[in-house]
């Protein structure tokens, strides 16, 4: 199959996403000239049924041996064509992707430019494609256990799931009780059961369970290995303990925004003003007010807002909706009017968000329970006698509005905890712009991250409510047994290598390494890769001053060879030597 | 027709970011007692097509400035920046009201908006033989600022600021009649060409006098240098330290070297000027000063640092009534000042100390609580 390369050319139109500005003929015509190109086609998808169809029939007809697609990105559909010419017994790795969508007629309006744009992209991938080599993937018995970091709902519900499975899991949390914050809920919304029944249900689980192991009073210090085989060190009472895994969820949960932040509401300075959280807590011990005539809520507490403090204009991050602060308001004036029915209770509001499986329902019943919802913003809470006054614009009636309360009530959003970046670092997550944790693919791939073999569940990686945390928990767990159940991961074979004879072992190559995937073997005095850690960016390549290591895939040669057929690109007219379909 | 382009008006500010949640109205101080409505007037705006008409919007006028609304607005939105530039727009057609007129002209000529002449502006220190800072290095210029160097009440401030700097030994000069307004309030009445004028030029005196250090009487003098003056393009920047006198006093406290032999035995509250406090984020060093002078019992309003309340002089304030003279904020201002049972209304801006001034005497009050600067308190216990 090494001997002279045979390549076939598949030009998609993706609909109209690439051919209604792209000439997608002339590219064709333009392939089937470049050397060593034998077939040069074009279809409607190539990932369509049909589109596969013909590269398969192409690869027995014209004995072709190297395979370039110009469609979208290889991040979506490189699998797919790996798998179709490994079906039609050609090595998945003499496969090129040339992104003429993403990366050309989506960003480029239509002419002759843009077409000639894809012809060089075409050029430099069959340039690539003739020099491509097959290679073998390898695979990794896997370790079948998992650590969950984080005990409140999410990370029991992940976690009982992989045990209900059959898996041994540890969880790891770092407070001394299970729980987490729903612990401290009085009733939930929209369906008004006592949290408390349902947390316990939960925890008397986790604790009875044969396949759970609970470290509370505990932290993860360092994480290393990979998919199916992580080292995972937990820290307790001064106690360092190993814990093998071979996947991990990290589900560590949330704070709530500190009012202090917004001084004009005299948090900390009234003792009338409280949190939704705390104001659970009133609920659930019954006796801190006492005949309250006049309880005011107001919404989006440190959500949906840009501005931090006082005039110097600094950005802060909770420029989000925090999804759950107006349920939890309705729920609890309806309590409030439920236990005080001669107090007033007013809700200011910027908008009411009533998303959810019988939300919308729930906020009409407070309305007729005689909650007031008042359309305004508050801008300040003074004093006044025994009592605050809440000033505000009601913007439906355009005036400027004071109300008097006993209490007041911040529906303060939930933000992300203090310590996200260190534990970012320790799992080698990504963090979205909103300081949560960052899923894989925001549809696509929700909780896996860019980390294979770690998942994400619950509000760690955007705010939740409980039902939406339960069901990304049992998805992460979901997940994170497929690894687990298969027993073996397949590790990519587009990893470094290292040319021994060139390696001097100066570690230079280890130091620029994001996946410890590099280490000097301690006999041969050279470095050896871990191709089960290295993700194959290339990085050590770069570093490495003797040019001792290569990276499958993307050799100097397979690089410079691209390099050269952009760089050198002038629109020749080839002699015709292939078939243009 | 007074109409502005509503569409690239709303753009060039920022305006579609407003979501109406109305937190800028709420807490507008002008929203108490007279029509203007800050969110309703961005509404307005933005539902305007591409032509908003400013006649008769008089309450525009009413802004003090204060920056309560942008301050607290959670979508980065500026209401107040919004309305200088509706003033600005019925400036550019010359219908503004004749105080306005006579303030920005008498600017223009005398370098104040008073109508006073320029070679009075060193009058307020003729027999302190201070540094002539155009002639002698000194290591602050002590920028006086038109209300202090002209008004009476504003000129013992001055010099009791005097009087604290040369007992800690701090090097400072004044440019006397070559001083020249910062016109902070001429930005905020909409005239942004003078404005502009008058920052080159004064830009242009300060590089040439090699002024590395600065110190302000009045807080908005202190905002103009140090947020406004770097915004005009084109020509020089100023850049030069710029601190208001209550930073350099509580620095002098820090470091030991002002110390008061003296004391003021009396209950103090502290009344935030809005450009220091919302604007600047300046709440601790005045405070810290007060909190040393020996015998200061020192009260704080419930109305304090983020919340306190305008008195109404800023935005060009100082010579328009507004649309309702009858409610005035400075007299709101000093009964909550007279529930705290405080003997000394105190404060650290020329304007609010005339604003507030008067409202004690429209009080009948004067029995009961005085209005002094940190300065004049200071200086009472030297």
């Amino acid at each position: 199959m090494t001997n002279s390369p045979r390549v076939g050319v598949y030009i998609c139109h993706c609909g109209i996403n690439i051919a209604a500005t792209v000439d997608v003929h002339a590219v064709t015509d333009y392939a089937a000239r470049l050397p060593n190109v034998v077939i040069a086609r074009n279809y409607t998808y190539m990932c369509s049924d049909p589109g596969q169809a013909l590269i398969k029939n192409d690869i027995a007809e014209h004995n072709l041996n190297r395979i370039v697609v110009a469609s979208c990105s290889p991040r979506m559909h490189e699998p797919t064509f790996r798998a179709v010419i490994e079906e039609a017994g050609l090595n998945p790795y003499c496969l090129d992707m040339a992104n003429i969508r993403e990366q050309c007629s989506w960003v480029h309006p239509a002419g002759t430019m843009t077409t000639e744009k894809a012809m060089q992209l075409v050029e430099s991938a069959v340039a690539k494609a003739t020099r491509l080599e097959p290679l073998q993937t390898r695979q990794v018995s896997i370790t079948p256990s998992a650590v969950v970091v984080g005990g409140g709902i999410s990370g029991m519900q992940s976690a009982l799931d992989l045990a209900d499975a059959g898996f041994d899991v540890t969880i790891v949390e770092h407070a001394a009780q299970l729980g987490g914050h729903a612990a401290q809920f009085y009733k939930t919304f929209p369906t008004l059961e006592p949290a408390g029944l349902l947390v316990h249900e939960l925890i008397d689980r986790v604790t009875t369970h044969p396949h759970i192991n609970l470290m509370s009073e505990a932290e993860v210090t360092d994480v290393s290995g990979y998919v199916g085989n992580f080292n995972v060190r937990v820290k307790r009472n001064e106690e360092m303990t190993n814990v093998p895994a071979g996947a991990i969820i990290v589900a560590t949960g949330f704070e709530t925004f500190d009012p202090h932040r917004k001084p004009e509401l005299g948090y900390g300075k009234y003792p009338q003003v409280m949190t939704t959280l705390e104001f659970e807590q009133v609920f659930n011990r019954q006796s801190q007010i006492v005949n309250p005539k006049s309880i005011v809520f107001i919404q989006c507490v440190g959500s949906r807002d840009q501005a931090i403090g006082c005039g110097d204009g600094k950005p802060q991050t909770n420029a989000y909706c925090s999804r759950v602060c107006c349920m939890v308001t309705a729920k609890q004036a309806r309590l409030v009017r439920e236990q005080f029915p001669n107090a007033d209770v007013t809700v200011f509001y910027m908008d009411v968000r009533a998303f959810g499986k019988g939300f919308e329902e729930f906020y009409d019943q407070a309305r007729e329970d005689g909650v007031m919802y008042r359309r305004g913003n508050p801008s300040e809470i003074l004093k006044r006698g025994e009592r605050v006054v809440v000033r505000a614009e009601d913007t439906l009636l355009g005036e400027q509005v004071e109300v008097e309360a006993d209490l007041v009530v911040l529906a303060v959003g939930i933000k992300p905890r203090a310590n996200s970046e260190a534990v970012a670092q320790l799992f080698k997550l990504s963090r979205s712009g909103d300081g949560f944790f960052m899923e894989a693919h925001p549809k696509l791939r929700p909780v896996e991250t860019s980390m294979a073999g770690v998942f994400l569940a619950g509000c760690c990686q955007s705010p939740k409510d409980i039902a939406d945390s339960i069901s990304q928990a049992r998805a992460a767990a979901s997940a994170a047994m497929i690894p687990l159940m298969r027993g073996i991961v397949q590790v990519d074979a587009a990893t470094s290598y290292i040319d021994e004879e060139l390696c001097a072992g100066c570690g230079q190559c280890a130091a620029v390494c994001s996946f410890s995937a590099l280490s000097l073997h301690p006999v041969r005095g050279k470095m050896t890769v871990n191709a089960a850690l290295c993700q194959g960016c290339g990085s050590c390549a770069l570093a490495c001053p003797s040019k001792a290591i290569m990276v499958h895939q993307s050799t100097f040669e397979q690089v410079m060879s691209q390099v050269s057929a952009l760089a050198d690109w002038n629109r020749l007219s080839l002699p015709v030597e292939a078939e243009a379909v | 027709m007074l109409q502005i382009e509503s569409r690239t008006f709303a753009k060039e500010r920022g305006l579609f970011a407003c979501v109406q949640c109305g937190k800028c109205t709420g807490g507008c101080p002008m929203a108490m007692k007279t029509k203007l409505n800050p969110r309703m007037i961005i509404y307005r705006v933005l539902i305007a097509g591409n032509g908003f008409n400013l006649e008769g919007r008089d309450e525009l006028w009413d802004c003090t400035t204060c920056s309560t609304c942008s301050s607290r607005c959670p979508k980065q939105v500026n209401p107040m920046e919004a309305i200088i530039a509706m003033r600005g727009a019925i400036v550019e057609k010359g219908k503004v009201h004749p105080n306005v007129k006579t303030a920005l002209e008498s600017t223009f000529r005398n370098g104040n908006p008073l109508k006073l002449p320029r070679d009075d502006r060193g009058l307020w220190a003729k027999d302190l033989n201070l540094k002539a800072y155009a002639e002698t290095p000194a290591e602050y210029l002590f920028y006086a600022g038109c209300t202090p160097s002209y008004d009476p009440r504003g000129q013992k401030v001055a010099r009791a600021l005097v009087q604290l700097l040369q007992s800690a030994g701090v090097d400072f000069g004044i440019l006397g009649n070559d001083e020249n307004c910062c016109a902070s309030e001429v930005r905020r009445l909409g005239e942004a060409g003078l404005f502009e004028a008058m920052v080159e030029e004064n830009t242009e005196m300060f590089k040439e006098l090699n002024v590395q250090k600065m110190l302000t009487v009045s807080p908005h003098c202190f905002n103009a240098f140090k947020n406004d003056y770097h915004t005009v393009e084109p020509g020089e920047k100023f850049d030069a330290q710029v601190q208001h006198y209550t930073q350099v006093l509580a620095g002098l406290l820090k470091e030991d070297r002002l110390k008061f032999n003296g004391s003021f035995a009396k209950k103090v509250t502290y009344h935030d000027p809005c450009y220091l406090g919302k604007h600047n984020g300046i709440f601790d060093e005045p405070r810290e000063v007060l909190n040393h002078i020996p015998g200061v019992e020192l009260i704080e309003m419930d109305r304090s640092r983020e919340k306190s309340l305008c008195c109404e002089g800023g935005g060009g304030r100082m010579w328009l009534e507004g649309t309702n003279p009858t409610t005035r904020l400075a007299q709101l201002r000093v009964k909550e000042a007279l529930d705290t049972g405080a003997e000394v209304l105190a404060t650290a801006c020329p304007f609010c100390l005339l604003t507030l001034d008067e409202a004690v005497k429209h009080l009948n009050a004067e029995e009961k609580i005085r209005v002094l600067d940190i300065a004049e308190v200071a200086a009472q216990a030297l």
